[in-house]
């Protein structure tokens, strides 16, 4: 082995991570929000709404979880089009990401929903609590605690997961390390930082969602 | 001269179906070699190497698949080794597949009682023995509807290793579709046959889980 690593170049680029990072980020940021909702929406309705809305939302998930993310990309940024919905990257990345985040959502909250007993529900309603009321304070606040864990790393892996969103040239964090690539040749050095920072990302998610935990249910 | 969209283009993603099936179960292998190694390394006597598999888990979890196909890519010509693709994919995916695997079987391996070792112990079993003999019968039951649940993952994200060139499912789907320009036929039916392959895996899984819970 002969090669020498040198990561002068990579580091001299620190613009375009520093903007890849961010992208990243604010990527992410906006799919968790939006995922997380859609998560919480069709998991009541897979639960609660009549027949045919249940075998809807149930048919969305297993689509969307018995797919990969690549493909769906690909079909909403070139494949919609032509039917004449045509979005930029970013766009087609959030809305891919925003669909594919909520079904892996939507199993976490029905899950966590469902391990409500039903006791519990029936002493909310016996307290004179409306249904709506119940839903929000008897079972989604105690439930989510439970599925916290599992949405934290789901939201973890879909951070990872825009690294996708380069492919389809959304100028995110991987997208940097390819122009960095492609001007220093560099290639193996750069990757090795760009893994470095989406590990740091990770880190820091861990402990951001560590700490909203603690803060959200810490004191009961 | 772009060409019609027809059956044969249909075969033809059809039989690219093949490739991310032996993706799939290459790096399942690799993976799972990987994984037995880091699953008993995490719940050995031994500090540093419980420390050491800990590290790779988490390290591995927290780098996207990407980097880690980039890197085993750009790696291979640094450490002498022919630049193919190929064998990239299948390194990257053993890693990758190792930690996740490997999470998976500790979590089993850990479910099964102290008190099932400590009884091994008992009767003069080695650590591997009490492994062989105690542990792993029992912890395969708890493990094997989250690997089958991990299998539907791996074959999904085989797809990424269209980006570095490997001929499977997503990237004929995208050599279709420069031949066709034809992206959503190309797309929906990679798409579907995506579904066809892991759809059954989850169902199965989920029979599976439901199985234990009764039975415990």
């Amino acid at each position: 082995m002969t090669y020498t690593l040198q990561f002068r170049d990579v580091f001299a680029s620190w613009e375009y991570l520093l903007q890849g990072v961010v992208t990243t980020l604010y990527l992410s940021s906006i799919v968790i929000i939006f995922g997380f909702l859609i998560g919480v929406i069709c998991a009541a309705g897979r639960i609660y709404a009549n027949r045919v809305l249940r075998m809807v939302i149930g048919g969305y998930v297993e689509a969307i979880r018995n797919t990969p993310l690549l493909v769906q990309l690909f079909i909403v940024f070139f494949g919609l089009p032509g039917f004449g919905l045509r979005f930029d990257a970013t766009t087609a990345a959030v809305i891919t990401f925003t669909v594919n985040l909520g079904a892996y959502s939507t199993e976490i909250v029905r899950a966590g929903l469902q391990s409500i007993p039903r006791a519990q529900i029936e002493a909310g309603f016996a307290l004179g609590l409306s249904g709506p009321q119940v839903f929000r304070y008897v079972i989604l606040s105690p439930a989510l605690k439970m599925m916290f864990p599992a949405l934290a790393s789901q939201f973890i892996l879909l951070m990872l997961a825009t690294s996708i969103a380069s492919q389809i040239s959304v100028n995110d964090l991987f997208h940097a390390a390819s122009i960095i690539q492609s001007r220093t040749f560099r290639d193996f050095e750069v990757y090795l930082v760009v893994g470095v920072l989406y590990l740091a990302l990770a880190l820091i998610f861990r402990v951001a969602f560590a700490l909203i935990y603690k803060l959200a249910f810490g004191r009961r | 001269m772009i060409r019609e969209f027809g059956w044969i283009d249909v075969f033809y993603l059809v039989a690219a179906a093949r490739w991310t099936i032996a993706l799939t179960v290459a790096a399942f292998i690799g993976g799972g070699i990987v994984g037995v190694v880091m699953a008993v390394l995490r719940v050995s006597g031994i500090a540093p190497l419980r420390w050491f598999a800990f590290l790779y888990v988490q390290v591995v979890q927290g780098t996207p698949l990407l980097v880690l196909l980039f890197l085993f890519f750009f790696g291979l010509a640094i450490v002498g080794l022919p630049v193919l693709p190929w064998i990239a994919v299948a390194l990257a995916f053993s890693v990758y597949g190792g930690a996740f695997l490997g999470e998976i079987w500790r979590g089993a391996l850990q479910a099964i009682p102290k008190t099932q070792w400590e009884a091994g112990s008992a009767l003069g079993l080695s650590f591997t023995e009490q492994l062989r003999y105690i542990i792993v019968p029992q912890a395969v039951r708890v493990a094997i509807p989250p690997t089958v649940g991990f299998l539907v993952q791996l074959i999904k994200n085989t797809s990424l290793a269209a980006t570095i060139g490997f001929v499977e499912l997503t990237r004929e789907a995208q050599l279709t579709t420069a031949s066709t320009f034809q992206p959503f036929a190309a797309y929906m039916i990679v798409a579907l046959l995506y579904f066809l392959l892991c759809f059954p895996l989850t169902q199965w899984s989920r029979h599976l889980e439901r199985k234990i819970n009764v039975a415990a």
